[in-house]
């Protein structure tokens, strides 16, 4: 293992992380503000993927894949929210489980029937192919290191959204007390659609990034929904703030895990042994850093302990 | 007699009547779907005791069926394989016997479910769903990345195990030695809720408060509904790797750990018969819609979400009218 072979993995996990964190600045939103858990993110993260394979398939155009990504997630984010999710506020979280779950299965299947089994491909764009030199002479792939850059530019920017604007004013006030913020003239179930529609339009930008790097295809969402939740749990629910470093550890720890346990079993063990052995431990990696968290701070560690 | 009582003989009539009048008129494919939907009924059955007793909103019970599962498939592989299972401290072998199978299966469960449950349980609500679906993910990946046992491929049996005294590669055999295990167990469960601890358990999903100020650990109570629930669930995944000769990493998907907490919501949640009334449901829909046409998942979808939106006593409750016990 060389220096310049680890701080590679380390942008690796970089880029995971920033990508975590726009599916899981979505959820934490929409649990902070709406108190609800919602399943069916990752079929929004699909939703912009294949949307883009389709557009970039039809006009060849990266950029007006990304566009119709970031429409088709959110337009089908607020469709989703009028339609179904507003009547789950009020419900036990089992309730919105199970339509969320419920939601999952029309999506993957609609989306089956309408695109078939098979895989599409999305191409990464011409000008960010190739690699690019860092200082210290690692050529790093210049793609990734892009996602890096609009990962960090979006939190930016949400961040800017929430502690600078008037809708992000409304947002926090959401978050701590609802009833008041409708009782001064807000309207309440648009500014619910509206951060529905954002935190879908954020996962399907994600979608779209990690499209043109792995394979777009059905039930791509769910691993990294589940991914974007043990998140939220290390940050703690609705916290931004928490969602950003969450997102950072669970994408180091995941990538480097798989790199550096298996040469740290290799240690002491026979070469194909440790390959497994790492590997196994290391597809828990994240998991048990989860639990450690839980132990030492059940609410995440930026949650609120209610 | 209420009506629930009544629905719930009849319910289990059926579901025994279905394979006997199969039989006669030799059609065993009948029978392996009723033995599918009472294996199915057997883990609903084990995830009820956690949510409907407890409130406790598992999205991990996959992982206790896929425990029960993998213990039938290690222990059986290593029987037909002629390997130890263990050779330190002691000299162990495999096994293709089913109590000791059910045995290693409930016990492996259980103690997965007492690290898992002790970890979920410092949180509650919301917290609580995303924990266990981590964990359940945590223990797919694992299966799929550990290659002793098949990996990501999974592991075939090549024969049934068997039970003293009876052929279990008759599938009326079979389906009689799960519908057994289901109705010991639903009898296991109606004692439970009546007990006292089922009665505390109750109490502690209803006010957690007052179970505290009684001098009663809400923790305990909870932890030990979520052992004893996943326990139950790990004997249904033994028998449903026994009825298919084959496990793989399918088992411990989110996927089933979804359709088991389905299968507690279309019948009714906190009945008594509500998972088999919804395990024999989902198997008729997978039956009967899979026949229409290849996306079947969006009727069951469909379904699903208007149960949960506008029929939320599920099938029981629509049929039978509101429990008759004040929960």
């Amino acid at each position: 293992m060389t220096p310049l072979l680890l701080i590679e993995q380390c942008l690796n996990g970089l880029q995971f992380g920033v990508m975590l964190f726009l599916m899981a600045a979505g959820l934490t939103l929409v649990f902070g503000v709406m108190g609800l858990i919602n399943l069916a993110h990752g079929s929004l993260f699909m939703t912009g993927a294949f949307a883009a394979a389709f557009v970039a398939r039809t006009t060849g155009s990266f950029t007006l894949a990304l566009v119709a990504a970031l429409a088709a997630a959110a337009a089908a984010g607020a469709l989703v929210e009028v339609a179904i999710i507003r009547r789950l506020y009020d419900r036990p979280h089992l309730d919105q489980v199970l339509a969320t779950f419920a939601l999952i299965l029309i999506f993957s299947e609609g989306t089956r029937w309408l695109f078939g089994s098979f895989p599409l491909y999305l191409d990464i764009p011409e000008a960010l192919s190739g690699t690019v030199m860092l200082p210290g002479g690692i050529a790093y792939s210049l793609y990734r290191l892009t996602l890096i850059g609009v990962g960090l530019l979006v939190a930016a920017g949400l961040y800017v959204l929430i502690s600078r604007t008037r809708l992000g004013i409304q947002v926090r006030a959401g978050e701590s007390d609802r009833e008041m913020i409708a009782a001064l003239g807000v309207d309440i179930s648009r500014l619910y659609t509206i951060v529905f529609a954002l935190g879908a339009a954020l996962a399907g930008l994600a979608g779209a990034l990690i499209g043109a790097i792995q394979s777009v295809q059905v039930g791509m969402g769910e691993p990294v929904l589940i991914l974007a939740f043990v998140v939220i749990v290390i940050g703690g629910i609705g916290s931004i703030k928490g969602a950003f470093i969450g997102s950072l550890l669970v994408g180091l720890t995941d990538t480097l895990g798989g790199v550096l346990l298996p040469e740290l079993f290799a240690l002491f063990m026979p070469r194909a042994d440790a390959a497994s052995a790492g590997a196994a431990l290391a597809s828990m990696s994240i998991y048990l850093l989860m639990a450690v968290v839980l132990v030492v701070r059940p609410a995440g560690l930026f949650g609120v302990r209610t | 007699m209420t009506r629930e009582t009544i629905f719930n003989l009849l319910l289990l009539g059926a579901l025994l009547a279905v394979p006997l009048y199969a039989r006669a008129v030799d059609e065993p494919y009948l029978v392996t779907l009723a033995t599918r939907a009472a294996i199915l009924a057997l883990a609903g059955v084990g995830l009820n005791v956690a949510l409907g007793q407890g409130g406790l909103v598992s999205l991990g019970h996959a992982t206790f069926f896929g425990l029960g599962g993998y213990s039938m498939g290690v222990l059986a592989s290593h029987a037909q394989g002629y390997t130890p299972l263990l050779t330190w401290p002691i000299e162990l072998p495999g096994t293709t016997s089913m109590p000791i199978v059910w045995l290693v299966a409930v016990t492996v469960s259980g103690l997965a479910a007492w690290l898992i449950g002790a970890l979920s349980l410092r949180t509650t609500g919301v917290y609580f769903i995303m924990i266990t679906l981590a964990f359940g993910q945590m223990f797919y990946y694992f299966a799929i990345s550990w290659p002793a046992y098949g990996g990501e491929d999974g592991l075939s049996i090549y024969v049934r195990n068997g039970f003293p005294g009876l052929n279990t590669l008759d599938p009326i055999q079979f389906f009689g030695i799960a519908f057994a295990l289901l109705l010991l167990t639903l009898a296991f469960a109606a004692l439970l809720a009546r007990s006292p601890f089922g009665l505390a358990l109750n109490a502690a999903r209803q006010s957690r408060a007052r179970v505290q100020t009684v001098g009663l650990s809400p923790y305990r109570l909870q932890l030990t509904a979520f052992v004893v629930s996943g326990m139950i669930t790990g004997l249904a995944g033994a028998l449903f790797a026994d009825l298919n000769r084959f496990v793989s990493p399918t088992m411990f998907s989110w996927q089933t750990s979804g359709e088991i907490l389905v299968f507690v919501i279309l019948g009714g949640v906190a009945r008594l018969c509500g998972p088999v009334a919804g395990a024999v449901l989902f198997v008729a829909l997978e039956h009967l819609l899979g026949g229409i046409g290849d996306y079947w998942h969006i009727g069951l979808g469909v379904i699903l979400l208007m149960v949960v939106l506008f029929a939320r006593g599920g099938l029981i409750g629509l049929l039978a009218g509101r429990a008759s016990v004040h929960d």
